[in-house]
């Protein structure tokens, strides 16, 4: 009886998280791949065909918004670590931990703000009649607008600002736990500053920067409101060639490949990533 | 160095200009968004005009404040009801699966376990267009046999829903795990020697002590349906959420207006994000 009704509860619990994991994750990406291999015959009739495929590497426009998507991507999380790790290392080993809980509590609300907002902060920020400008004319520093917005550059910034969180907190977990005595010991005996990084703090953390950097490479690869909003006319992304085939041409099958595509660079990068770190996939996501 | 150890003038002070330029960047956009909110200015631009609360109240023919902007508080209200809904239904859901992963045993826990995370490291893009494909699927087929449209599965409000539920769970379970891997058991077993049945424990133990978790989770699951852009982008039908409003009329270019829904947004997040860490203080 008791075993019977442990069952019944088991079932319980188990329906709805197999209903999700079917219902919304399996069976919607086999349907992407099926997708992604159709094309509508000479009667429009959808039969299997490796014509979407084929598409992509025909035409160099696909090929080359892959590539420069993926090649900025991994730029913007150079970035990002670059920027933060610094930061990183204040709040956990020199701030007072006063301090450095503050600083760390601040870094998180422009992410709660939401990315949509940020973004439009710096299109008021960097536009030819915006903020910047209006000060940098006023201080008398330059004689006409300098357009800052709708470049590459505005785009890799905006990236780069919806990133650092996901690049900080893992990096913040990592250095906290390092010992300061590693640290202390080194320096006394003989070792400079430069030893010290290369040889304790960066190999310490490099779990947490893998775990950052995976997060970080995936979610800018997926970004579209950055690139879409303040980037320029030609600066095209993966993800709005996406949107493109979905919502303007309203080929299906051609943006399911070119979902799939996308799909697979991000998983193997994630892969690579855990592979290099000897890292599960739950434990570097934060769990 | 570190705090512990000796360190020259010229490092803390470049290290501390380099933080304070690192926090001016990140609240730039923000401050610049809030500041201009209350320009009496039909421009989102320097020079500051004057203060004025025309862009939060004013009631035409000139200024349109938000609060009678009806588009905008019509999306500002489905992203309200969409955010409660999601959460309610992750909160549920990813409960039940954590209970799963962490006291239960059955066969093929390990990999129904890696698909429940492996949201995480889906993009946000790809849920949304293949969730779209399966649910147009089957809204045809079923369209074609039985003559009934499904609305649900058409690019809609509650399409929007099962989309951001589909990655917002996997929070929801992460969370709650971690804390009941830090449940102990013997009061469980203790209450049952005492007499208790499976569901008396469940409420009157299992739960009390998951309830900090439990909130801040319904919390953080509001708040990432609330933001979602880019599943929702696919999946919305006439009813936009207020992100998906906000950027189309940000694309097509800004007024004040869009300052005092952003600044009210600021406001709004900041103090759920504040009664988190609260909540969190306490665990």
């Amino acid at each position: 009886m008791s075993s019977r009704h442990f069952r019944l509860g088991f079932i319980i619990f188990l329906t709805p998280v197999l209903l999700w994991l079917l219902t919304l994750i399996v069976i919607p990406h086999i349907d992407l791949l099926i997708a992604s291999f159709q094309a509508e015959n000479d009667q429009g009739k959808l039969v299997f065909s490796q014509e979407n495929y084929r598409n992509f590497f025909t035409d160099s426009v696909y090929w080359y918004t892959f590539v420069r998507t993926a090649f900025y991507s991994i730029l913007v999380t150079v970035i990002t670590f670059l920027l933060t790790f610094p930061l990183a290392f204040y709040i956990t080993k020199i701030a007072s931990k006063r301090l450095g809980g503050f600083l760390s509590m601040l870094l998180l609300l422009p992410f709660w703000v939401g990315e949509l907002v940020s973004i439009y902060g710096w299109m008021i920020l960097l536009r030819e009649s915006g903020v910047i400008n209006y000060i940098l004319l006023g201080v008398g520093l330059l004689h006409k607008p300098v357009p800052l917005l709708y470049n590459d550059f505005s785009m890799v910034l905006g990236l780069v600002y919806m990133s650092m969180l996901f690049m900080v907190v893992p990096l913040i977990s990592a250095l906290e736990s390092l010992d300061d005595s590693l640290i202390e010991a080194a320096s006394d005996l003989g070792a400079s500053k430069f030893t010290i990084f290369t040889r304790i703090v960066i190999p310490y953390a490099a779990p947490g920067i893998t775990s950052g950097a995976i997060v970080v490479f995936m979610l800018v690869l997926g970004d579209y409101l950055s690139p879409n909003l303040l980037g320029g006319k030609n600066s095209l992304w993966f993800t709005e060639q996406i949107y493109n085939e979905f919502i303007a041409s309203f080929n299906w099958n051609q943006g399911a490949a070119f979902g799939f595509l996308l799909l697979l660079l991000s998983s193997a990068i994630v892969w690579l990533g855990l592979r290099m770190s000897r890292q599960r996939l739950d434990k570097a996501v934060g769990a | 160095m570190i705090r512990s150890m000796p360190r020259s003038l010229g490092y803390r002070i470049g290290y501390a200009i380099f933080v304070i330029l690192f926090y001016l960047f990140l609240f730039a956009p923000l401050i610049v968004i809030s500041v201009l909110a209350f320009n009496d200015s039909q421009f989102v631009s320097l020079p500051w005009n004057g203060f004025t609360l025309d862009w939060f109240f004013a009631d035409g023919p000139d200024r349109v404040g938000l609060f009678h902007d009806p588009e905008l508080l019509h999306s500002l209200w489905i992203s309200v009801e969409t955010g409660l809904i999601v959460a309610a239904l992750s909160l549920v859901v990813g409960t039940m699966g954590a209970f799963l992963f962490v006291q239960e045993r059955f066969c093929c826990k390990e990999p129904l376990y890696f698909l429940a995370i492996a949201p995480l490291v889906i993009p946000g893009v790809i849920l949304g267009i293949s969730i779209l494909l399966t649910a147009t699927l089957v809204g045809d087929w079923i369209e074609k046999t039985t003559g009934i449209d499904l609305e649900f599965l058409r690019p809609s409000f509650w399409l929007v829903i099962l989309g951001q539920f589909s990655f917002i769970a996997t929070f929801v379970l992460l969370v709650v795990i971690s804390r009941l891997k830090k449940f102990d058991h013997t009061l469980e077993e203790a209450a049952m020697d005492l007499g208790a049945n499976r569901w008396t424990v469940i409420r009157r133990i299992t739960i009390p002590f998951l309830m900090p978790a439990l909130v801040g989770s319904f919390v953080v699951a509001f708040l990432m349906s609330f933001g979602n852009f880019n599943t929702t982008l696919f999946l919305v039908g006439s009813d936009a959420t207020l992100p998906i409003e906000l950027y189309t009329q940000i694309r097509d270019g800004s007024t004040p207006v869009l300052n005092a829904v952003s600044f009210l947004l600021i406001v709004f997040t900041s103090g759920m994000a504040l009664l988190y860490l609260l909540l969190s203080k306490k665990e």
